[in-house]
């Protein structure tokens, strides 16, 4: 890696998934405009909310948990340099091998030769945002490897030839007659037989897989936290197929985004309580697997760790933006958010959806390639509200309108409309203009552009006789 | 008491029924109302739209204007949210400190409507009368913001002649969002569909709320869709009484 002075760069261009075709309100109106895609979110988002609100309700404490989430991430993203150094240490004592990517080319690059030393063309991946994040998929295919998605819902995706839409659900727009003609039309081997009886297709999923685990020697996955005090890395799951490929292969490769550090074995206490119960509505994640480098004998025999930046030191030199790298990847943003509920997360165009993804994705990239997402929210605050560590994105949402590039005739409108509200004789006379205007004019249902998509579905209120301040004058 | 009353742009210019009926209301229990003539706009859109430096001089007008009053009352939650919350922060971005100290205080002391009954005033009957099926939509800033939590609904609870029904999913946003409604029209009109929904399965003749935005929202919708319910501010429900209705 170069040295670099100066101010961090972003996540680069042309590769990985973290910038759409369209702006959001275009990719939206597609969303919208499918009602099986609109029903199977409704249904999936209520249900998750529903159990995650219960479980959540019975921790007293669950106030101070999410404060204590907060305070360590602060203290993390304050001693970042030290704690990942530290880390690198910690692993390299336990026979693991450190790299650090400075971007999804430098990553997918040293995974990619990882596995060409061992001489294999397939491995099984863990379900993990990273590297969907920097299209590692894609790139092995590129280098002739290919990669097994594991997590069955990930599989699905893989199957499908489709996109995940959801950080924890990737498969949450498909309902399970879908996955079923899915696996009929891809699935190797499968029985031609199948209904979509969830135990059937998990048992589908679980035949073919299970194959796979068992003759593949290449394994790679992301991290939920890597404890710098220790070395150890931490993956958590629902299925026991990350647990798999954790144990089973003779090399594991972990791509781990640098804001998994975490300072102490002792700090998985709170986020081990936190992640769960807000995520997937259990009590207790069913699957926790840790490691600390390599154990003779027992598990893979060669362990690589790579840290990825990718445009996260870049959000971490913004003061407001960087609580969004305090975020540990449950989605409960997503499953409260009313803006994901209805257009689903593909229509964020990046792996990153609804609220989190709103505020992530852009600082990755930088505002200009994504300056639509911050603007993906009615700024109801459902999000802040939900968050387990207590990232305020509303307010990180506020932030970032405000470093956007605007639109020439906002722009306009917006200085107009300053000008005369700092005016209040100036904002009386324009205020009976509207009275005016509106006798002169269609008392009508259409705006002009850009204002007519408010007009499409809602009748605009008709203008008073009298303002109030000309009533207040008159009494 | 002396209560200043920031009637809001949108409540001044387009639904002066509910900043009239504030004032009709505090005179009724006893209170002087006066109107700073001053006051503009508190700068929410500017700031909910990504323009602070605009906003700036809204800031400022709205502080110096309310500087020397004792109390401030707003009918309108997601204003009294940006003075709350947004103020100090627009005049620290810009460097003005004294400024945002000045804005802190000034936030201390404005209260949106059931805020200042409840807290300050300690009423919960006002004495009104509104024979009417009522459904009550708690508008985002004020639950999540300002967190009001059930005021207005103790409020309305005491009002005679009022059948106070639940509204279904009540904490979902109606989708309005101010330049939100505009810029991503399409997923504010799916949400709104949903409120709309919700609203009309209640059966209830009126659907309130202590915000104008919303419920020209709501109401918008509402009236498009010839659903026969209509939208009133909780200031209009609060003030009627026996003689007036």
């Amino acid at each position: 890696m170069s040295t670099f002075l100066g101010m961090p760069v972003h996540a680069p261009r042309g590769v990985g998934h973290l910038r759409g075709d369209e702006p959001f309100p275009a990719a939206a109106r597609t969303a919208l405009a499918n009602p099986q895609l609109r029903s199977n979110l409704r249904h999936a988002t209520t249900t998750i909310r529903g159990k995650s609100g219960r479980v959540i309700a019975e921790l007293p404490d669950w106030q101070e948990l999410r404060s204590a989430g907060s305070a360590l991430k602060t203290y993390t993203m304050a001693n970042m340099p030290r704690l990942l150094e530290q880390l690198e240490e910690k692993v390299t004592a336990a026979g693991g091998v450190v790299h650090w990517a400075a971007d999804a080319e430098e990553a997918n690059r040293i995974v990619t030769g990882l596995i060409q030393e061992t001489g294999e063309r397939r491995a099984i991946k863990i379900k993990s945002m990273a590297t969907q994040e920097i299209g590692l998929n894609e790139a092995l295919e590129e280098a002739g490897i290919e990669a097994v998605e594991t997590d069955l819902a990930e599989l699905i995706v893989q199957l499908g030839r489709d996109k995940p839409s959801h950080i924890l659900v990737p498969a949450i727009h498909r309902n399970r007659a879908e996955i079923r003609e899915i696996f009929l039309r891809e699935m190797p081997g499968v029985d031609p037989a199948l209904t979509d009886d969830p135990a059937e297709l998990a048992g589908a999923a679980r035949r073919y897989l299970r194959e796979t685990f068992l003759s593949t020697k290449v394994a790679v996955s992301g991290a939920n936290f890597g404890v710098a005090e220790t070395g150890t890395l931490a993956v958590v799951e629902s299925e026991g197929n990350g647990r798999m490929c954790l144990t089973l292969p003779e090399t594991l490769i972990t791509v781990m985004g640098i804001e998994k550090v975490v300072p102490a074995w002792q700090d998985l206490e709170v986020f081990l309580q936190l992640l769960p119960r807000a995520s997937t509505g259990e009590r207790m994640n069913p699957y926790t697997s840790m490691w600390t480098g390599v154990t003779p004998g027992d598990g893979p025999q060669n362990f690589h760790l790579v840290l990825l930046d990718n445009g996260r030191t870049a959000v971490l030199a913004d003061e407001v933006g960087r609580a969004a790298l305090h975020c540990i990847r449950c989605s409960a943003c997503l499953n409260v958010c009313p803006v994901y509920e209805r257009t689903g997360g593909h229509a964020y165009g990046s792996v990153y959806p609804g609220p989190i993804g709103a505020v992530l994705s852009p600082q990755l990239t930088g505002i200009a390639d994504n300056a639509s997402l911050p603007y993906a929210s009615s700024l109801c605050g459902a999000c802040f509200d939900a968050c387990p560590v207590k990232i305020d994105i509303p307010s990180i949402l506020v932030h970032l309108r405000n470093q956007a590039p605007h639109p020439r005739t906002e722009k306009a409108a917006m200085a107009a409309a300053a000008y005369t509200m700092d005016r209040p004789r100036l904002y009386q006379r324009a205020q009976r203009a509207a009275k005016l205007a509106e006798l002169l004019g269609r008392k009508g249902r259409a705006l002009p552009p850009p204002l007519n998509g408010w007009s499409a579905s809602r009748d605009l209120p008709e203008v008073p006789d009298e303002s109030f301040r000309d009533w207040w004058r008159g009494r | 008491m002396r209560i200043a009353l920031f009637a809001s742009c949108l409540a001044d210019t387009m639904f002066p029924a509910a900043a009239k009926a504030t004032v009709l209301l505090l005179e009724r229990l006893g209170h002087e109302v006066v109107f700073p003539p001053e006051q503009t706009c508190c700068g929410q859109m500017h700031v909910n739209t990504g323009y602070q430096d605009q906003a700036l001089p809204l800031v400022r007008r709205y502080v110096r204007t309310f500087e020397p009053c004792d109390v401030v009352v707003a009918p309108s939650g997601s204003c009294v949210g940006s003075i709350r919350h947004q103020h100090a922060m627009v005049a620290r971005q810009a460097g003005d400190e004294g400024l945002a100290t000045a804005a802190e205080a000034v936030a201390e002391r404005t209260f949106e409507l059931s805020e200042l009954l409840i807290d300050v005033l300690k009423v919960e009957d006002v004495g009104a009368y509104y024979p009417h099926r009522v459904t009550y939509h708690p508008t985002c800033h004020s639950l999540r913001v300002l967190r009001v939590g059930d005021r207005p609904q103790r409020l309305l609870r005491q009002v005679r002649g009022l059948d106070l029904v639940e509204l279904p999913a009540a904490e979902q946003c109606c989708g309005f969002g101010g330049t939100f409604s505009v810029k991503n029209a399409d997923t504010s009109t799916a949400m709104l569909a949903d409120k709309m929904r919700h609203v009309i399965d209640t059966g209830a003749e009126v659907c309130t709320a202590g915000d104008a935005s919303c419920l020209m929202h709501i109401g918008g919708g509402l009236s498009r869709s010839g659903a026969g319910v209509r939208t009133v501010h909780l200031a209009e429900i609060l003030a009627s009484t026996e003689a007036s209705s």
